[in-house]
């Protein structure tokens, strides 16, 4: 990418030219190399460095309008900041989205955590490796259809005319395995484990070839599930992963356009069970991805979602911290509309439950891995769910793999009917969660 | 000077000046060379995939525009073939420099050496310039097509038609997106191509709401040739459906789980199809062997009933294109005859890994994406039933009348969810359910697809995979599917 400072130089050059005198710009550069092996051989190599920005400008009726771009010459600047200023006559002309308070208030010294990346010939050494391990751990596993090793250098920005800039860059390393068994008379059976960390070297290679042969091994021996009503116990990933498809929630944006199970009244209100408390923690050491500022320049900062099952915070944009009366939250993406997203989930046990339990001793139980198909399966706005999933049901510490079937119910049910919130996270690209372990949901098998 | 007599050390003092803002035959000179600077180097096959995008999308909520956003962009990625491997690099510098870069890139990556400063680059015959986009006029889309002004009172005006129509209303939303894609192919075979696509879509997503009951429906049609195509949409029409849906689902019963006979509408219930076995007729899970069908051409994979093609030439549909991403002239591809697997989905990767000859269907969402075996316009043909008929042979049964997304796994058991069901009892609809996902094994499934209508629909879809998000057609008739696994409470 163009330096900020020359790129900032050249948008104020056309921006005078055009008679646009407020605006402000949040862009990124990404630099990755992955590789994906097959069979004992790399299949595809793929190396990218790409640029784009996304600029807003305000009118002199103070109506906004934006624009994205890649095209980060002076000539495709100056194309954006013109389309964006037609498109500011058309800008929403309540709630005009502005700057963020917060843009300019003084951070920590900027973040530059990038480290050099390894050569690509050393990603592929690596994960033909991985692969090997992954086939020769047992006789079934005979495939990795899907697998990829990849490092990035991540660069962000946030600039606007009043003179704020804020930068930041990372670096970061991960590797997914998913392997799959083919056995005489028996459908063929996958499973996968993923990792991520700041570097090729720090990544832990052996660890997602044990997770991921685990997984696809424990899957071996399977049955049909009878459909009915079951105590269920959630991953830390699919945990994590429903509560993330229920976002609106606590996403203040949704809740003002009446697209949120929550209303501006239900803070306060014990929406889940007293054993249960969630934040959105961006600075979490585990967040290797964590950002220090939002697309609106925020800082971003722990925010307390539901303490021992009451709804405490939502997280907010400049604007819609202003239309709540409450401080934004570091959450925001800007656009024409400003967006509002949760960045790193931390769950974990709020009250003492009654007794601990625990799979070494609970009976006829479901745990549950991985959910799929979350795009489909889960209707946001009704709180309803109905899903496909991997799983075992357990019987006192034995552990037998599910066929195929779904798990259904309502969401607000699920967080009322939390029964145990287990000690020991489990950390995930997604976020920080222990199992959670919920009194009873519908599987379908046959 | 003659491309013949070209020397590697000349590379750097070269200069040309292509066309900044058109894809045109300006640039066959420096593409030429760079093609042939990476078959010097060792590779065997170099393409360059160029692309500049304007796009816009728009957003009505409830009486206002909440949200305009135009997206401009520009790009190129190059994609080098050693053997059975290859590197793919994107970048966003269309300059002869930042293209050369960006193979050098790829070729170095794949371990091959660049030629020596005395060495020849050889010429690479480009053939005659294919411009796709002197058909239709295509030149003329971008600007014949809606304003911002146009969209706005459009969506308006659709938000305010729907209002009228619906009770319980939460919230009322009227989208549109226009996507123009100029795109230039290069490559090392001789390839050189260009296509200007434009591709539209506009519709309703509606949230009705009573106490505790709630019900969402949304519905999208989409175009990929009309710059007409916004001030054409009959908003009246579907505003009458959605809030007819959403009126019936907001007071639904969840579905009982269990295994039961299922009829699924015509047009987008066509995604059983897609996700079930479209995808596994792409030769990338060919490569990966994550198909059951990879053994099987010429055997029978499904129902006798059942005939199905992949093409991309249907008049405006949605999946619908003059050349792949790839520069390849698009097919019309059959996938299966009376049950028996004809063809596969290939692209230039599938045919040299797995020998399937290439059906002009390598897609991609981006320049940042190599190119993948992806889907066009993908339906099941029209079969002999009336439509009475379908409904007359289920005792107890589902009628899943919107079905909304799904996916297929590494092994292939698939699942997608309904929107819009109904209960069929003794032959007849009798309540709305809600809450039910479909699961199976793609390769049973096939073979239960015992009875399909005459009413061919096609809808409009987004597609996700390898390469990226892509628009596709979906389509059948109706079908009944003897027996499948409906997930509920």
């Amino acid at each position: 990418m163009t330096d900020v400072k020359t790129l900032f130089n050249n948008v104020k050059e056309s921006a005078t030219e055009l008679g646009i005198s407020k605006f402000d710009i949040y862009g990124a550069t990404i630099d990755s190399n992955s590789v994906q092996v097959y069979q004992g051989e790399a299949k595809q190599i793929k190396a990218s460095s790409r640029s784009s920005i996304i600029v807003r400008v305000w009118n002199d009726e103070q109506t906004m309008g934006v624009t994205t771009t890649t095209d980060l010459n002076p000539l495709g600047l100056k194309m954006a900041l013109q389309t964006a200023q037609e498109a500011s006559n058309f800008g929403v002309k309540e709630n005009v989205p502005d700057f963020s308070p917060e843009a300019s208030v003084t951070m920590p010294d900027q973040v530059d955590q990038k480290v050099p990346q390894a050569p690509v010939s050393e990603l592929i050494t690596s994960l033909l490796q991985a692969e090997k391990d992954l086939l020769e751990s047992h006789p079934a596993i005979t495939d990795v259809p899907y697998n990829g090793l990849s490092q990035n250098d991540s660069d962000r920005f946030y600039l606007n005319s009043e003179g704020a800039l804020r930068q930041e860059a990372r670096s970061y390393a991960s590797v997914y395995l998913y392997s799959k068994t083919e056995e005489p008379g028996k459908k063929p059976r996958a499973a996968g484990a993923y990792k991520i960390s700041r570097s090729l070297p720090e990544l832990d290679l052996k660890g997602c070839v044990t997770e991921a042969a685990e997984k696809t091994i424990s899957h071996l021996h399977y049955e049909k599930i009878i459909s009915g009503k079951y105590p269920v116990v959630f991953s830390a990933e699919a945990f994590l992963g429903l509560l993330g498809a229920f976002s609106n929630l606590f996403n203040a944006q949704n809740i003002l356009d009446k697209l949120s199970l929550s209303t501006p009244e239900s803070l306060g209100e014990t929406i889940a069970s007293p054993l249960l408390c969630v934040a959105d923690d961006p600075l979490h050491p585990e967040n290797l991805g964590g950002e220090t500022f939002d697309g609106e320049g925020t800082p971003t900062r722990k925010v307390e979602l539901i303490k021992d099952g009451v709804l405490t915070s939502f997280l907010h944009s400049a604007g819609t911290a202003k239309r709540m009366n409450a401080q934004p939250t570091g959450n925001a993406s800007i656009g024409a509309k400003v967006s509002v997203s949760p960045h790193f989930y931390h769950v974990y046990p709020g009250a003492k439950a009654e007794q601990d339990l625990s799979l070494e001793t609970a009976e006829n139980v479901i745990l549950i891995d991985e959910l799929h198909a979350l795009h489909a399966g889960v209707k946001s706005l009704q709180g309803s769910f109905s899903l496909p999933f991997d799983g075992w049901i357990v019987n006192r510490g034995k552990k037998t793999s599910i066929e195929s079937a779904t798990v259904a119910g309502d969401f607000r049910e699920v967080l009322k009917s939390i029964v145990y919130v287990e000690s020991e996270p489990e950390i995930t690209p997604g976020g920080l969660s222990p199992r959670v372990w919920v009194g009873e949901l519908s599987i379908t098998g046959e | 000077m003659s491309p013949t007599t070209l020397l590697s050390r000349q590379l750097p003092s070269l200069s040309y000046t292509s066309t900044p803002d058109r894809f045109d035959e300006t640039w066959a000179a420096p593409l030429s060379t760079l093609l042939g600077l990476g078959r010097a180097a060792g590779a065997d096959l170099v393409e360059f995939f160029l692309e500049r995008t304007n796009y816009i999308d728009c957003l009505a909520e409830d009486d206002a525009i909440t949200s305009i956003t135009p997206s401009l962009a520009i790009g190129a990625g190059v994609r080098v073939f050693r053997k059975q491997a290859d590197c793919y690099v994107s970048t966003n510098d269309l300059s002869f420099s930042g293209l050369k870069t960006a193979l050098e890139k790829a070729l170095s990556i794949l371990g091959l050496t660049l030629p020596s400063a005395t060495s020849f680059i050889p010429e690479i015959n480009l053939e005659m310039f294919r411009d796709y986009a002197t058909k239709k006029d295509k030149d003329l889309w971008l600007p014949q097509a809606s304003s911002m002004s146009e969209i706005s009172q459009v969506l308006l005006a659709a938000n305010d038609d729907i209002q009228k129509k619906a009770t319980h209303i939460q919230s009322r939303r009227a989208v549109y997106f226009r996507d123009w894609q100029e795109v230039l192919v290069a490559a090392s075979d001789g390839t050189f191509a260009r296509d200007i696509r434009l591709t539209q879509s506009v519709g309703y997503s509606l949230l009705c709401a009573d106490g505790d009951h709630r019900s969402s429906i949304s519905k999208r049609v989409g175009d990929t040739s009309n710059p007409s195509f916004l001030g054409a949409w009959d908003y009246q029409e579907d505003a009458s459906e959605v809030a007819e849906s959403a009126g019936k689902m907001l007071y639904a019963d969840y579905v009982e789980s269990g295994t039961y006979p299922v009829i699924m509408s015509n047009a987008f219930g066509g995604v059983i199809f897609h996700e079930a076995c479209g995808h596994l007729l792409e030769t990338t899970q060919i490569e990966r062997q994550t198909t059951p069908f990879a053994d099987k051409k010429g055997e029978k994979i499904a129902h006798e009933n059942l005939t199905a093609w992949d093409e991309g030439l249907t008049d405006r549909a949605f999946g619908t294109l003059d050349m792949d991403d790839e520069g390849m002239a698009v097919q019309r591809t059959l996938l299966i005859e009376k049950g028996i697997l004809k063809n596969f989905i290939s692209d230039r990767a599938g045919f040299i890994r797995t020998g399937h000859p290439r059906t002009g269907s390598g897609r991609r969402s981006s320049y940042a994406y190599a190119a993948a075996s992806r889907m066009r316009n993908t339906y099941i043909a029209p079969g002999e039933y009336e439509l009475d008929q379908l409904f007359a042979s289920v005792d107890k049964g589902i009628y899943c009348k919107k079905l909304g997304g799904g996916s297929v796994g590494a092994t292939g058991q698939f699942n997608f969810a309904a929107d819009e069901a109904y209960l069929i009892e003794n032959g007849k609809i009798t309540k709305p359910l809600q809450g039910a996902t479909l699961i199976g094994e793609a390769k049973e499934i096939m073979q239960k697809i015992s009875m399909s209508s005459q009413d061919l629909g096609l809808a409009p879809g987004f597609c996700g995979s390898v390469s990226g998000s892509i628009y596709v057609t979906v389509g059948q008739p109706h079908i009944k599917v003897d027996s499948i696994t409906v997930g509920g409470r």
